[in-house]
């Protein structure tokens, strides 16, 4: 394929909204042309472009389950394109071009505990990565899910963490930062979950997702646990114009994050990470 | 015979934009070892073999105190007698006189522009019937315009540029099809440097100071000496070059003037007073990410991207709308950018490099250090553009020896991910 190819966005409609207060939205998009839809398969951990005609496009992450026939996102307003997608109903037509980017390394952590660790709206990366383990239940050990949002707004995946919390064999811990009222799960920030949990460092795979300070402190926290700096694995997040390596804005060190990543494992970009302002 | 490269589309052929895009890249020995001599005065011959080959034919001419490529339609439009006078912060050419055609080494401009155009328009968008950003819309790529050029006067640096671009926008998967087009319609005629300026280090990044590659004819341009007149030795890098130089008619070059060539090659490497590392430079900064000497020239960087507009080999670009007032069309299109625009590290709410030392950084480890792991060759093919055009002088050979002076590696990062 070339870039150009790449670049040209393909038709899809919005086949269903959910909102999440004013600025989380969960849109499910189906693409025009039916035969498209084997274009956009994809695997847990891989992102689209998403394009608004005459506005612009952003990178997001696909929250749904691979084997869905609809693909969905899990949009915050932060800026003017998400703006524009959020005023946008069942019906309308958005722009997709994709999937880019890796996956969770799904394969590798067979027959290992995995540690789910994610923040805000992090969690949408990973939402059809925890999907897929509990459809192949048996290929993984105990699933660790610590989530931790700012408001209890914040939490709109609620239903799929309820319904993983009653799986044998998981722990399900869900924190806010600023709790209502209604909130019946923890307080604080996500890396003070990690007090709760056992770990057992041999035979523990760690994904990791959500702004860079918290991976920061779950990457300290899981090294200090004695988690190896491979099993530990980032999704990275950068701005993105292209998603097909040429533009240079996605990248951290020698690593542009569109096509070599977004996901890491945490050795292969310790260095380039944790220096300040690289 | 030529031993072209081909660069190719790997995945397949974008059928509006054409390609595959054939690109020669290496120069047969035997092609190089044939040298022929064209006179002085005779060198509106080759301009209108050019125009004859159907090329539109652009050089180096005096504008706006520079030299800029730009149409030339005989060989008095060419910046004959002049010479440039650059150093860190400072550009300036001067009328000397006598009848030397490529005096003057480069100007800012070079190749980059030719192939990676400053704005390219990318896609067409029509709207959908409805009202709205939701209502459908189609989207087609846009050609850009089928122009074939022939560019006079090309350096060995502006080649070495030519060749990292080509690496970084046709090599992977995703080949660019509007770079290919604009590259796929280029003659380039190399002019080697028998004079360097007091900014120029490509003798120590192997790239110059006389073309070796990516040339459809290469001169070298040789003053009147010992009963021969002035000239230039002549030699073909590509089917189409040699071709042309064919259809001149040349006598070989005599021995002396090849003699004369050699030497003037190597005095002109030779006299280069900055250099690189070049096999060093990677490892050193990535030992030294965190040198003292990133915050000191910090106060000096005014974070300007004067030194990633004018470095030929620079890519990164945005890309965004540019709709119709009345929002029924719209088009995609990329701009250059450049990483010390605070908006190049910017996502909602969070800037990953906020500093002016952060931004300095990410440009000199990317161009020297990272560069090679992801094309397999440095970013910097030592034009000095850069330092010349930087307002306040900043020398990147100079920031690379102060941090080996005390580097490598006085405090290498810890990789335990706790820095905040």
């Amino acid at each position: 394929m070339s870039a150009a190819t790449a670049l040209v966005p393909e038709p899809a409609e919005i086949v269903e909204k959910r909102s999440f207060g004013a600025d989380i939205h969960v849109y499910r998009l189906r693409p025009l042309d039916r035969t498209a839809r084997a274009r956009f398969d994809f695997v847990p951990g891989q992102f689209n472009m998403v394009y608004v005609p005459g506005v612009g496009e952003v990178a997001i992450s696909i929250s749904s389950d691979p084997d869905d026939e609809d693909l969905e996102h899990t949009i915050r307003i932060v800026g003017r394109t998400t703006r524009v997608i959020a005023r946008l109903e069942t019906g309308d037509v958005l722009g997709l071009r994709g999937p880019y980017g890796n996956g969770w390394p799904l394969h590798a952590a067979r027959f290992k505990d995995v540690v789910v660790v994610t923040g805000g709206l992090g969690c949408a990366p990973v939402t059809g990565a925890i999907d897929y383990m509990f459809r192949r239940r048996r290929s993984y050990g105990h699933l660790t899910i610590l989530h931790g949002v700012k408001k209890a707004s914040d939490l709109v995946h609620r239903a799929r963490f309820e319904s993983w919390r009653r799986e044998p064999d998981t722990t399900v811990l869900l924190t806010a930062d600023q709790p209502d009222r209604a909130w019946r799960d923890r307080s604080g920030v996500v890396t003070e979950l990690f007090d709760e949990i056992e770990l057992e460092p041999s035979r523990t795979v760690a994904f990791l997702c959500g702004p860079e300070v918290m991976l920061r402190y779950a990457v300290r926290t899981l090294r200090g646990r004695g988690l190896s700096e491979d099993r530990i694995f980032l999704s990275l997040e950068r701005n993105m114009h292209c998603a097909v390596g040429l533009c240079g804005q996605c990248q951290l060190g020698p690593e542009f994050l569109c096509k070599d990543g977004p996901i890491f494992p945490y050795r292969r970009v310790a260095r380039f990470f944790a220096t300040r302002g690289l | 015979m030529a031993r072209g490269v081909q660069i190719r589309q790997r995945h397949g052929i974008m059928p509006v934009l054409g390609g595959p895009y054939v690109v020669q890249s290496v120069t047969d020995e035997t092609m190089r070892r044939d040298a022929r001599w064209l006179d002085r005065r005779d060198l509106g011959r080759l301009l209108e073999a050019l125009t004859a080959s159907g090329y539109e034919v652009q050089g180096p001419v005096v504008r706006d105190g520079a030299v800029a490529f730009d149409r030339i339609e005989r060989v008095e439009d060419l910046p004959i007698g002049w010479r440039d006078e650059q150093a860190p912060g400072r550009y300036r050419i001067e009328h000397r006189g006598g009848d030397g055609v490529f005096g003057v080494v480069h100007g800012p401009g070079g190749l980059k522009p030719h192939v990676f155009a400053p704005r390219e328009r990318l896609l067409q968008i029509e709207m959908g019937d409805g009202a709205g950003p939701g209502s459908g819309f189609r989207a087609e790529p846009i050609e850009p315009p089928a122009r074939r050029i022939a560019l006079l006067g090309v350096r060995a640096c502006d080649l070495a540029g030519l060749a990292v671009q080509d690496r970084v926008f046709l090599g992977d998967a995703f080949p660019d099809p509007w770079y290919g087009r604009r590259r796929a319609g280029l003659f380039l005629v190399a002019v080697g440097c028998t004079r360097s300026v007091a900014t120029c280090f490509c003798a120590s990044m192997d790239t110059g100071p006389e073309p070796r590659t990516h040339y459809d004819v290469s001169l070298t341009e040789l003053e009147a000496a010992g009963g021969q007149g002035a000239g230039f030795v002549v030699r073909a890098g590509s089917p189409a070059g040699r071709e042309l130089i064919l259809g001149l008619a040349l006598p070989p070059a005599p021995h002396s003037a090849l003699e004369r060539e050699r030497s003037g090659y190597d005095a002109c490497a030779a006299g280069m007073t900055r250099s690189l590392p070049r096999d060093q430079v990677r490892d050193l900064l990535y030992a030294n990410l965190e040198h003292p000497r990133w915050d000191e020239v910090a106060q000096r960087c005014l974070s300007c991207g004067n030194c990633t507009m004018v470095c030929p080999t620079c890519f990164c670009h945005s890309i965004r709308d540019d709709p119709s007032l009345d929002l029924r069309r719209s088009e995609r299109v990329r701009e250059w950018d450049s990483c010390f625009d605070l908006e190049h590290s910017q996502i909602h709410g969070f800037n990953f490099r906020p500093r002016i030392r952060d931004r300095y950084r990410q440009w000199l480890v990317h161009k020297l250090a990272a560069w090679v792991d992801q094309f397999d060759r440095s970013g910097c093919v030592g034009c000095g553009r850069c330092i010349t055009w930087c307002p306040v002088g900043i020398d990147l050979t100079e920031e690379v020896a102060a941090i080996g002076e005390t580097g490598p590696g006085d405090a290498p990062p810890q990789a335990d991910g706790g820095a905040t």
